[in-house]
């Protein structure tokens, strides 16, 4: 709303606020919203990782050598543990989002939300256990 | 000023407004009809309607036993014609809802569900949990959307109604937003602007609830009948006059003074049972509960707290899951407004101020005695409720006389040509008016907030549940000054813009002239029936006043009553029984 | 307890000022006031030119939502004692035109509710001597939640994509739109499918959540949302099939 802007009569003068771009800092929801969002960053690096061992193992074993030792320096071993960090808080967010994306219903009556959850955080359980278990039988 | 023309012109969002306005788009498709509120129709009091909407239904009831329940519940001061009118649409009215997506609670099997209510012989009343106005009135906003043809005039202050050649031809409003004034043009007025429980300070109803149409037909000289009979809730919030749905009651909810004691049982109105029993004790008709209620307070037996006097509504026994499934609404208001959750604590409640039986006079059509003009819900009175209405017959009759008087309306109009443009000369004095007295008026010293209290104050005194004549001629001469220094009124805000100060002060002027109606009204009728209790006449008295008062405006003095008797097909006077 | 309190009252006055300001008010503190009531004692006694909305004060009608201390709340129900010591801010609702002092404009909603169709839409209607449509009380129970909405615009002034991107249908909508599409006696999902899944529609939402946390009736329109995007998916996944319909 400029200063030029004069009132009439009879006609509406509104006042629009501008949306801050610094809108996300004025409450911590909106801070831990846009946290979230960012987490996607860090799934995605995640995900390049692993798409760089398949191309390092393809490239043949000293190629994969290589890359172990580069992903033992202190710098990949912060951005590992930082994206640790973001890819758990992602897991657990979205886990509690989940019974307001999905309904449940067993014979005409909704599920609680905690039936939800809860066979979400087994199922990561049961995945990561079996992980482990592949990893650590060898 | 700004122009417009339509040729039904429903005021009220409403229930009742927004089902004459269905009616007229449904059987006249050409006619353009409006709606014009001074709210958004989903915010009007429809909203605030708890616990039910009767209509027979159920194998066993019958048209003739509401009917009855209805006539000896309003003291036989119905039009019979009307109530058997009433109670045979109510249920294609309420069906009619149901296609409309209105959540009307179930019966397992998939058919509607229904609950006993006060004064009720058999259990006709549909509910959708305790939020049935809520949702009724969502429901009828909502499908009044999918018809082009409605148009809207959403948050317009309407301040007079265009009378030229003996009819009614328009009205002239305020936009609020923007402050400018309209002439709205149309070949028939449906007032649908609810009752005035704001002209007493304890009340159930809503800030918007000022009595606008009935003051808008009775300035253009249409009578208000049975302005007396003013009812009183029995379960009410202390304080903030918050209502304690009568359901709460029905569902098997108990009534008890400061020892603990079912007090109605001392007021012939049965035996106490652990179980709800029809037409008995809790479930007696509101007049004569509120009525129990100042006789236990006169024998000291009632508990005072810093809002008055006040007893208990026990819900206790009732138990959390029967509570969260018929009665969520009850729990919620008493946790959020007075921190008291009714699983575990009893809720404190007071008479308070809830309905108007009294209206613009219609017939059973809705039409007024002023060509033109129609008016349906609780604005009017057709009269269906008599001396005191049964609780859940409010929101049906919005429904039934909302759908007749816009079917009427609509042919009416259909047979007409456009308004005459003599009326608006009318509309630019109005116009000149408001501009005079509300821009211009600075240098008086009354304000609103005043004489709104004193006027708050005469009505509690002397038209309360019990009333004699000393105390209300008072009142009346009250109300006469209060009407002179309603001259004097000086007000702080001058801007053209959303201006409420302004429309609280035409609310004001509304509700005097509406007050001055119910004290003449009462000071009148030397007798007692229903709602309408004067100590210095205790009894009945069908030989003088088996008849309706009409209150017309006077040009300067009190209203001028006049009487006409009450219509009566099947149901001759008889004595009220309850709980025997 | 403190024998009075502060308000800081956004005002607005068109006519005078290009911009909101704040004024401060003292009013007495009373236990079982709440803001609402506060506002109505300025209105009566100190300053007659205040503008608000307001009426039932009952919590169900919807028109006194307002930001106190920054987060949208029905007046009717924020006890002054929850927001000592005070002052306490009051403002009009976020994101909305304010028209005056506390009143926003709220017809970019009422244009939006329109648009989601928010009535029962059938191919044939059943005759009303036919009776009511069947419906269980699980069937009743699958939408009465959305049903429950006051239209009070809480959910609009939390929701960030709604200030970022207006012509986003937004919360209270989408969330009544999905209360028809949910009711047995409803057949017009298809029709309404259009607009929900359309640019305005639920992919604009990236799940704030705020929305369901403001409301006062426990609607979730966040919840509705994400249930019509995981059935616009499908319904877009059925489209590739060479048997899906279109």
């Amino acid at each position: 709303m400029s200063l030029g802007a004069h009132y009439t009569p009879y006609h509406p003068k509104w006042y629009r606020r501008r949306v801050s771009v610094w809108w996300w800092l004025q409450t911590w929801s909106y801070t831990r919203f846009v946290l979230r969002e960012l987490t996607s960053v860090f799934v995605a690096l995640f995900a390049v990782v692993l798409l760089w061992h398949i191309w390092a193992l393809e490239l043949g074993p000293e190629a994969y050598a290589r890359l172990l030792v580069r992903l033992g320096t202190p710098l990949f071993v912060v951005l590992h543990g930082v994206a640790f960090v973001f890819v758990l808080f992602h897991s657990i967010t979205w886990f509690n989002l989940a019974p307001k994306a999905m309904v449940v219903r067993l014979r005409g009556k909704r599920m609680p939300d905690w039936v939800v959850v809860g066979s979400n955080y087994a199922a990561w359980l049961v995945l990561s256990l079996a992980v482990a278990v592949i990893l650590l039988r060898r | 000023m700004d122009l417009s023309a339509c040729d039904v012109l429903v005021v009220g969002g409403g229930g009742a407004g927004l089902r004459a306005a269905i009616a007229v788009a449904e059987t006249h498709p050409n006619l353009r009809v409006a709606v014009i509120s001074k709210v958004y129709p989903m915010r009007s009091h429809t909203v605030s309607a708890e616990g039910g909407a009767a209509a027979v239904i159920k194998p066993g009831d019958s048209l003739e036993e509401h009917a009855y329940d209805t006539i000896s519940g309003g003291d036989w001061l119905c039009d019979q014609d009307a109530v058997e009118a009433f109670v045979r649409e109510a249920p294609a009215e309420m069906l009619r809802l149901e296609h409309w997506g209105c959540p009307w609670n179930r019966e397992p099997d998939g058919s509607i569900a229904v609950r006993p209510f006060g004064g009720m012989k058999a259990q006709r009343t549909w509910f959708a949990a305790d939020k049935t106005g809520f949702h009724m009135l969502h429901t009828l906003f909502q499908t009044t959307l999918k018809y082009d043809v409605i148009q809207r005039y959403d948050e317009f202050f309407v301040t007079k109604l265009l009378v030229d050649e003996g009819r009614c031809q328009g009205v002239v409003a305020i936009e609020l937003g923007t402050g400018k004034i309209h002439a709205i043009t149309a070949k028939a007025v449906i007032l649908c602007t609810g009752g005035c429980g704001k002209v007493f300070p304890f009340t159930t109803n809503a800030n918007i609830k000022n009595g606008d149409g009935m003051a808008l037909a009775y300035r253009a000289g249409a009578p208000l009948k049975d302005m007396e009979f003013v009812q009183y809730h029995p379960t009410g919030l202390p304080f903030t006059g918050i209502l304690i749905t009568e359901a709460a009651r029905s569902e098997g909810g108990w009534l008890l003074n400061k020892d603990g004691y079912r007090y109605l049982q001392d007021y012939d109105l049965g035996k106490p049972e652990p179980r709800p029993v029809l037409r008995s004790m809790e479930l007696g008709p509101r007049d004569r509960l509120s009525q129990a209620f100042v006789k236990e307070q006169e024998k000291g037996r009632t508990l005072e707290g810093p809002y008055g006097h006040y007893v208990h509504l026990d819900l206790r026994h009732l138990g959390e899951k029967l509570i969260d499934k018929k009665l969520p609404f009850v729990r919620e208001l008493c946790l959020k407004y007075v921190g008291i959750d009714p699983v575990k604590e009893m809720i404190p409640v007071r008479p308070v101020v809830h309905y108007m039986m009294g209206g613009v006079s219609t017939d059973i059509d809705g039409a007024t005695p002023l060509p033109g003009l129609y008016a349906a819900g609780e604005v009017a009175c057709v009269s269906i409720n008599g001396a005191n209405r049964l609780g859940s017959n409010s929101l049906p009759e919005c429904l039934v006389f909302g759908a007749r008087a816009g079917k009427v309306a609509a042919a009416f109009a259909a047979e007409l040509k456009a308004p005459s443009p003599s009326v608006l000369t009318q509309a630019h004095d109005e116009e000149r008016r408001l501009e005079e007295k509300f821009r211009r008026g600075r240098g008086a010293k009354e304000r609103i907030a005043t004489l709104r209290a004193e006027m708050h104050e005469t009505m509690e005194e002397s038209a309360g549940i019990y009333r004699n004549g000393p105390a209300l001629q008072k009142a009346a001469d009250k109300l006469r000054s209060l009407q002179e220094r309603f001259r004097h009124l000086t007000l702080d805000d001058h801007s053209y813009t959303f201006n409420t100060e302004q429309t609280a002060a035409l609310e004001l002027s509304y509700m005097l002239d509406v007050a001055e109606t119910i004290v003449q009204s009462a000071l009148q009728r030397t007798e007692s029936r229903g709602s309408h209790q004067r100590t210095d006449y205790p009894e009945r008295d069908d030989k003088n006043f088996l008849g309706h008062a009409l209150a017309y405006r006077a040009e300067d003095g009190p209203p001028r009553i006049e009487w006409v008797p009450v219509t009566i097909t099947r149901w001759p006077p008889g004595q009220r029984v309850y709980g025997r | 307890m403190p024998a009075t309190v502060a308000l800081a009252v956004a005002r607005y006055r068109p006519e005078e000022e290009p911009a909101p300001t704040l004024q401060t008010y003292e009013v007495p503190f009373r236990e079982d006031w709440v803001v609402l009531d506060a506002l109505n004692y300025i209105k009566d006694r100190l300053d007659g030119s205040l503008s608000f909305r307001w009426s039932c004060r009952m919590g169900v009608c919807g028109s006194c939502g307002m930001k106190v201390n920054g987060t949208p709340v029905l007046t009717c129900a924020a006890f002054l004692s929850e927001h000592l010591p005070g002052p306490i801010r009051v403002e009009p609702l976020d994101y909305f035109p304010v028209v005056r002092d506390l009143v926003v404009d709220l017809s970019d909603f009422m244009r939006k509710l329109k648009k989601v169709k928010p009535w029962i839409l059938r191919e044939e209607e059943k005759p009303l001597a036919e009776g009511e449509y069947r419906q269980t009380p699980d069937q009743l129970d699958a939408y009465k939640q959305f049903s429950m909405c006051i239209n009070c615009m809480l959910c609009y002034s939390a929701c960030p994509i709604y200030g970022l991107e207006p012509s986003f249908i937004g919360p209270a909508a989408i969330a009544l739109a999905q209360r028809y599409n949910m009711d047995s006696r409803d057949q017009g999902a298809r029709e309404r499918l259009e607009i929900l899944s359309g640019y305005d529609g639920i992919w604009q939402c990236t799940f704030v959540g705020e929305c369901t946390k403001v409301c006062p009736k426990n609607v979730d329109p966040a919840g509705a949302i994400q249930q019509y995007k995981l059935t616009s998916a499908v319904h877009w996944l059925k489209t590739l099939l060479p048997w899906g319909a279109r």
